[in-house]
């Protein structure tokens, strides 16, 4: 018994008629958010890095390499750039702190659980709220004053965010205090995967910690370091909340991200904005490229 | 032999014990801080516990410091974007898992690409998109750039999507089902700890986004969570108790979400980062 359709559905379609409505429906606003968001942003980015466009008026000029000739003949930029070299510094101890801390979590310890979630949940905190508590805690008289006060330290104590010298110490500090736990995460769940076969039969050789540290351990997660690794080196170049939270790029904290966003919109100096961040988007790109050849070669 | 195991056991302990005190140290003292008066701030030494504990700081904070504005703008943000992040992905996923096209490994490929580009560098570029599609300052700014630039997703998905064996679209083709049904019933189904992946990195991610709100709806109307605390700043100046109340109740409901999820936002990270 046939009851004669009367609506018509999308399933009567034939299959190959349905395959060529369903990719093209499907991907239409998938492609076109990619093409106005990713592809439209970055070619009128190369495009105006090479004018002297000031973001509002339709005009502008050709200037050739003359935004480009400009960066690399600055002391100011240079300056900047060289306030990444502290968050640098920083990832590197982040990534030995992460480590340590997963690998002895992953043998056998009292209140795991505790001491995991006291090292990951400062990530979870918004920028805003680290910044103030932070401002509070560098603070003359503050928790940091105190602290090295009641350990004798009393004559370390500085003007924690005022001091040219210091202050960016002191903000890569809050970001380790921030990010440590997310890395930590990452590299705890990496170990966790590794096979429980091979330390037992270590076990049986006898390995000590260090020996599975050192035998199984690191080369067993030795990619994930890496790319962690890496990630976060191209982010210390782009690093942009918290400076600009707590300090606001005062006292020669001001970074490379935050220096191009001046000059964009405070300047109004969009092509050399635009330049700012074509030589910032080549090396984060030259970083990514490091990281899948390096990888590449180990697979092999 | 066993003097080292001791040693070492007390080197253990003392480092954890030690990590523990320097994360909760601070966070502590915002704590302390926000429960004293507004004379205790500056009498008392920082460590120093109020005589009484001040409430009403976090009454100030939560009515005049508008969160309660900040808290429904989030949601709204949240939802939106997560819900537009995850049907534009798992569009992409199904489409690139299941069907072969003309231009498929050139769009693929231009999908990777774009996630290697740090969103941060095109800002410049963005703001003036934004502009120029006349959205700035609307929620559509903050909807349009979180699913927009969001591409790490599309891998989560694509990822999963792929080990889903084609067999099942299969059995169901031969029971007549359209290729819409199987992404309807088999695929969005089976996706579900793919969307468990992305919720939990886009929740964290947007509900502690400050960059985003703060560039593109200054509005006051629009203010989230994050820019309602930054706002403190001007406002409330040197009122510490104030400024600590407002910074535990951002802090307080994803905390709460964490206790209660642990193992989920474990392992969402952790998905996230492997990708």
């Amino acid at each position: 018994m046939k009851t004669k359709k009367i609506i018509w559905t999308f399933s009567d379609l034939k299959y190959k008629t349905q395959r060529k409505v369903i990719v093209f429906c499907f991907l239409f606003f998938p492609v076109l958010l990619l093409a106005v968001f990713s592809y439209l942003p970055l070619g009128r980015m190369f495009f105006y890095s090479f004018t002297d466009w000031d973001g509002m008026s339709r005009e502008y000029s050709p200037v050739g390499l003359g935004n480009y000739i400009k960066i690399f003949t600055d002391a100011e930029q240079f300056a900047v750039l060289k306030v990444s070299l502290y968050y640098i510094c920083g990832t590197l101890v982040q990534t030995v702190l992460a480590l340590y801390f997963a690998t002895i979590l992953s043998f056998k310890v009292r209140f795991r659980n505790f001491f995991k979630a006291a090292i990951f949940f400062p990530y979870l905190i918004n920028g805003v709220a680290i910044g103030f508590i932070f401002l509070l805690f560098y603070r003359a008289d503050g928790m940091l004053d105190t602290v090295l006060k009641f350990l004798g330290m009393g004559n370390l104590i500085q003007k924690w965010l005022g001091n040219p010298d210091v202050v960016n110490w002191s903000i890569v500090a809050t970001s380790i205090w921030r990010y440590m736990g997310l890395m930590f995460v990452i590299f705890y769940g990496a170990i966790a995967s590794i096979s429980s076969e091979i330390y037992e039969a270590a076990e049986v050789d006898g390995a000590n910690a260090w020996h599975k540290f050192i035998y199984i351990i690191f080369p067993g997660i030795r990619q994930v370091i890496f790319v962690n690794l890496t990630v976060n080196l191209s982010g210390a170049l782009s690093i942009y909340e918290m400076p600009y939270i707590m300090t606001g790029g005062a006292n020669r904290s001001k970074t490379f991200l935050m220096n191009i966003l001046d000059t964009a919109f405070k300047y109004n100096k969009y092509g050399v904005a635009s330049a700012m961040s074509v030589v910032l988007l080549i090396i984060i790109l030259l970083t990514a490229l490091f990281q899948k050849m390096v990888i590449g070669k180990e697979k092999t | 032999m066993k003097i080292q195991r001791i040693i070492g056991k007390v080197l253990k302990y003392f480092s954890l014990a030690l990590i523990t005190l320097v994360t909760t140290g601070p966070v502590f003292l915002a704590v302390l801080t926000s429960l004293k008066s507004k004379n205790e701030v500056y009498d008392l030494g920082v460590l120093e516990l109020p005589g009484q504990l001040h409430f009403e700081n976090y009454v100030t904070a939560f009515v005049d410091g508008n969160m309660m504005t900040g808290f429904k703008n989030t949601l709204i943000m949240v939802i939106v974007a997560l819900g537009g992040a995850i049907i534009n992905g798992t569009m992409v996923a199904y489409v690139f898992s299941r069907f072969e096209f003309k231009g498929k490994q050139i769009l693929k490929s231009l999908f990777l690409f774009a996630s290697l580009v740090p969103g941060m560098t095109i800002q410049v570029m963005l703001y003036q998109m934004i502009s120029r599609l006349g959205v700035y300052n609307t929620r559509m700014a903050g909807f349009l750039l979180y699913i927009g630039t969001d591409i790490i997703s599309i891998y989560i998905f694509l990822q999963q999507a792929d080990s889903i064996p084609v067999s099942l679209d299969e059995s169901a083709m031969l029971d007549g089902a359209s290729y819409l049904a199987i992404y309807q019933k088999i695929i969005l189904p089976l996706l579900k700890p793919a969307v468990a992946t992305v919720a939990i990195i886009k929740g964290v991610g947007i509900y502690n986004d400050f960059y985003i709100p703060y560039q593109y709806m200054p509005k006051n109307r629009l203010r989230v969570v994050a820019t309602a605390l930054f706002q403190f700043r001007g406002q409330y100046g040197t009122q510490w108790e104030v400024i600590c109340a407002g910074v535990i109740i951002t802090i307080l409901p994803i905390l709460i979400l964490f206790i209660l999820l642990q193992k989920y936002i474990y392992n969402g990270l952790v998905q996230g980062a492997v990708k």
